[in-house]
């Protein structure tokens, strides 16, 4: 009951931020030369004074700012996200076609980064400034100064081209009608190279933050105490150290998040994946204003969403953050 | 094949002679063709309206060309080849233009084909939605349904037989008025899954990602198509798309939307032929714009001198790997009706560019330039970003600043077409197999403002207006051809545009696809006899 009424509050707060991001994208994209018709005509390679004109009529660009802007804001409060211009279809249809790819891909990524910066995180702070501290260390300063795009050119050189193991792009075999657990490996093995390849970046952050709050656990004094009074050490890890070292991972978790549903422009393109990163980057170029504010309402209600989860799990894991309350 | 301009040139000729000899072709041993397969297309960018006869656009007939088909497309040496309609006629004043149409072809929905399709594609869609349509049919009063084999179209000012049915291998497909009539047809669902009468029949659009067709078990072209599926994929990473084609995912990319290094390294192995072959009917020219509101650029003698600072043949070998060429005139060489030679050109001579900028009055400065220019590049294709540092560079030798602005497309048209926003412009002139449809609005004043790819550039000429004028409505083709050779003279000695360089599109084809690039417009064509060597 209070985390129905906590989420309420949390919800009807953020409604004016919402607002303001709204009215600032759409002012914003106003600023942008050119509007969705010279977008079109610019894609199809010619066009004449009258059939453009008809579009902007078509499109309602023909009113002025304040009127479309008052139409899009009224259009919202019914729940409405309008219609795409470019896509030809309400833009919610837009939109959920590709949150599938882009949650999946995020998912995926952002639990193998999250599972592995974690291990590799306790394995370097238990050996600190042995030798596989160094490796795991220098290991992760790579991936993290490495541009994700490379990773992902040179995956597919090797792992598709060379090698012939994977496919270099797609999001799955295309007309194969391929159904249940067959489907499900076939979308596998499309995504190992995608989300690998993003997945370093994030597990490079991950790695050094886990080693870092681990060390700084380690020297607290309930460590000695759980030490002097004949744990052993693995339980001194797992359950003492980890869980208090855990509350940082969870904080960067929850600010990924907005990360997570904007999707990878650059993993989406190298891979030719379909997902919302790539929408709201051809949404800009194409100036469809709608798809774009779509994308942008449905990812900020989102992440509301998910930083209550992760609020949630602070609690979970060290219940005196919840106490006051 | 590599592409050379030799071998561009020797094509040429054995086309020519392939024509000249009927029979040339067929005595060489032509291997069975075998049936199914699937095609996996490269698509460098996505329509989403996948409706050719409201949107005129490369990229969509390659998709739609092989679903819908036109009254007519082009046959190997580029004249009309009879599709939807069988036969042709003129009256004597070139009013009235009668289509006789293919009997026995239905729809993919299983209804009749018939002169009401047509009659309905011309009035509702061409002349009222379809871009470069609306202008090509301005003066189409109405087209009569005699029967249902016959379309007359009644012009209300002369149309020239030959300039109407090569335009409409491009603007005359013909959709079904049984699934638009008394819809809104801008809205209409077929625009995204289209209905045809073509050799492929539209199964699935996933926006995004793909679109696949299959075959059309009763295509009225019996024992066509070969092939079982086409599927194209959008892919608009350049790197990605040549690493699909390198890896087989991939097995044609239409307009080659690889990086020029790419192309270069690909037309190396055995693999895959990297060639203009085919691509004839889609030549491309890189073009200066230049804007008269600038005092500077006003005076003629100043647009002498910039085309003269520039070295393009050493461009087209250096930069563009030796894909390209120097276009001579508004009018490209692969266009051999209307090309014209005899035009004056300016040869590349900085000397003669410096002393031509003394004279107007434009004498270096202090820190030895004489004015400086805003340079507005388009944002499509790597051969225009490196033109326009090219010709930065070029003009700063000759004491011309250029400022280099980038906008993305919709900056761009907006910048240039509809605010005057530039002082010189580059992009490019898609050719449409007649200068009436595609290139004399670049010239001819009176042009609403905003209206892109056409004279926005501040300048007039009576004399060049009136030779546009009269070669739209020539009906003598003898006569026509005259007329445009005159316009290519006017245009070069006056340089209100310069078109610099000229180039086909390149396509990228695996080498297990047979029967493919054997015609200008071969792209957007139907693929009915295109078929996978296993």
């Amino acid at each position: 009951m209070t985390v129905l009424a906590l989420a309420l509050r949390r919800l009807a707060a953020s409604v004016p931020t919402l607002l303001i991001i709204l009215v600032g994208l759409f002012l914003l994209l106003q600023l942008a030369p050119g509007d969705t018709v010279d977008a079109l005509v610019a894609q199809m390679g010619g066009g004449d004074a009258a059939m453009i004109a008809q579009l902007r009529q078509f499109y309602g660009l023909d009113a002025s700012v304040p009127v479309q802007l008052g139409r899009y804001l009224w259009r919202l409060v019914q729940l409405d996200l309008g219609y795409s211009a470019i896509y030809a279809k309400p833009v919610l249809d837009v939109i959920l076609e590709r949150l599938p790819a882009t949650l999946l891909l995020m998912v995926s990524a952002l639990s193998f980064a999250f599972t592995a910066g974690l291990v590799l995180g306790v394995l370097a702070a238990r050996r600190v400034n042995h030798w596989p501290d160094t490796m795991i260390s220098t290991l992760g300063l790579v991936f993290y100064a490495t541009p994700s795009f490379w990773f992902g050119l040179m995956g597919i050189v090797l792992f598709s081209i060379h090698l012939a193991w994977l496919p270099s792009g797609g999001f799955e075999t295309i007309g194969s009608g391929l159904t249940g657990l067959a489907r499900m490996l076939d979308i596998t093995s499309y995504l190992v190279l995608p989300t690998m390849t993003l997945a370093l970046g994030f597990l490079a952050v991950y790695l050094r933050i886990m080693r870092a709050s681990m060390l700084e656990v380690l020297s607290l004094d309930f460590v000695r105490t759980a030490r002097s009074k004949g744990l052993a050490e693995t339980a001194v890890v797992v359950r003492h150290v980890l869980r208090n070292a855990l509350l940082p991972m969870i904080t960067l978790v929850g600010l990924q998040a907005g990360t997570l549903l904007g999707g990878s422009v650059v993993v989406e393109s190298v891979f030719a994946l379909p997902g919302l990163g790539r929408l709201a980057y051809e949404s800009v170029v194409q100036r469809d204003l709608n798809t774009l504010l779509g994308i942008v309402f449905i990812s900020a209600v989102l992440v509301i969403v998910i930083n209550f989860v992760v609020d949630m799990a602070y609690t979970r894991l060290d219940p005196r953050i919840g106490a006051g309350r | 094949m590599t592409i050379t301009r030799r071998n561009a040139l020797l094509t040429g000729q054995a086309l020519a002679l392939s024509a000249a000899i009927p029979g040339v072709l067929q005595a060489q041993a032509v291997p069975t063709p075998r049936r199914g397969g699937t095609v996996t297309v490269h698509m460098v960018g996505e329509q989403r309206v996948l409706n050719p006869a409201l949107r005129a656009s490369t990229g969509v007939y390659v998709i739609s060309g092989k679903i819908m088909e036109a009254l007519v497309d082009l046959d190997a040496n580029g004249g009309p080849a009879p599709v939807l309609a069988t036969a042709w006629r003129s009256s004597s004043d070139g009013k009235t233009i009668t289509f006789t149409l293919r009997e026995g072809v239905k729809w993919h929905d299983g209804k009749p084909f018939t002169s009401a399709d047509v009659q309905f594609s011309a009035m509702e869609m061409w002349k009222k939605h379809l871009n470069y349509g609306t202008t090509l049919q301005l003066y189409l009063d109405a087209v009569d349904t005699p029967n249902a084999q016959t379309a007359v179209f009644r012009y209300s000012r002369p149309m020239p037989l030959d300039l109407l049915l090569r335009a409409l291998a491009d603007l005359g497909y013909v959709a079904p008025k049984h699934v638009y009539e008394g819809t809104n047809i801008l809205e209409n669902p077929a625009n995204t899954a289209p209905i045809g009468t073509g050799p492929f029949k539209f199964s699935k659009y996933e926006r995004g990602q793909y679109v696949i067709a299959v075959r059309n078990e009763s295509y009225w072209r019996a024992g066509f198509p070969y092939l079982d599926q086409i599927i194209w994929r959008f892919v608009p990473d350049q790197a990605a798309a040549a690493a699909a084609m390198e890896s087989g995912q991939i097995q044609i990319s239409p307009e080659g939307g690889f990086a020029l290094s790419d192309l270069n390294r690909l037309k190396k192995g055995n693999k895959f032929e990297v060639s203009t072959r085919g691509n004839e009917g889609n030549a491309v020219m890189n073009t200066i714009e230049f804007n008269f509101r600038r005092k500077e650029l006003a005076d003629r003698r100043v647009r002498e001198a910039i085309v003269r600072s520039l070295d393009v043949n050493f461009f087209c070998e250096n930069f563009l790997y030796g894909l390209a060429k120097p276009a001579i005139g508004p009018i490209p060489s692969t266009s051999p009706r209307f090309f014209s030679k005899d035009v004056p050109m300016y040869a590349f001579d900085k000397k003669k560019a410096e002393a031509l900028l003394d004279e107007a009055g434009y004498k270096r400065g202090a820190n030895g330039q004489r004015f400086s220019l805003r340079l507005v590049p388009a944002p499509w294709g790597e051969d225009i970003a490196l033109w326009a540092t090219f010709l930065q560079q070029s003009l700063q030798q000759v004491g011309i600043g250029i400022e280099i602005v980038r906008y993305d497309a919709a900056g761009y048209l907006s910048n240039v077409y509809k605010d005057w926003n530039f002082d010189l412009a580059t992009g490019w002139h898609q050719y449409r197999g007649d200068p009436a449809v595609s290139t004399t609005v670049w010239y001819r004043s009176g042009s609403p403002k905003g209206a892109p790819w056409t004279n926005q550039w501040g300048w007039e000429s009576a004399a060049i207006d009136k030779l546009i004028d009269s070669a739209a409505f020539e009906i003598d083709p003898a006569k026509r051809l005259k007329l445009y050779g005159d316009l290519a003279t006017a245009i070069n000695t006056e340089i209100p545009l310069w078109m610099s360089i000229e180039r086909l599109l390149i396509s990228v084809t695996n080498k297990s696809l047979q029967n493919n690039h054997n015609q200008p417009r071969w792209i957007s064509s139907s693929w009915a006899d295109l078929w996978l060597k296993v």
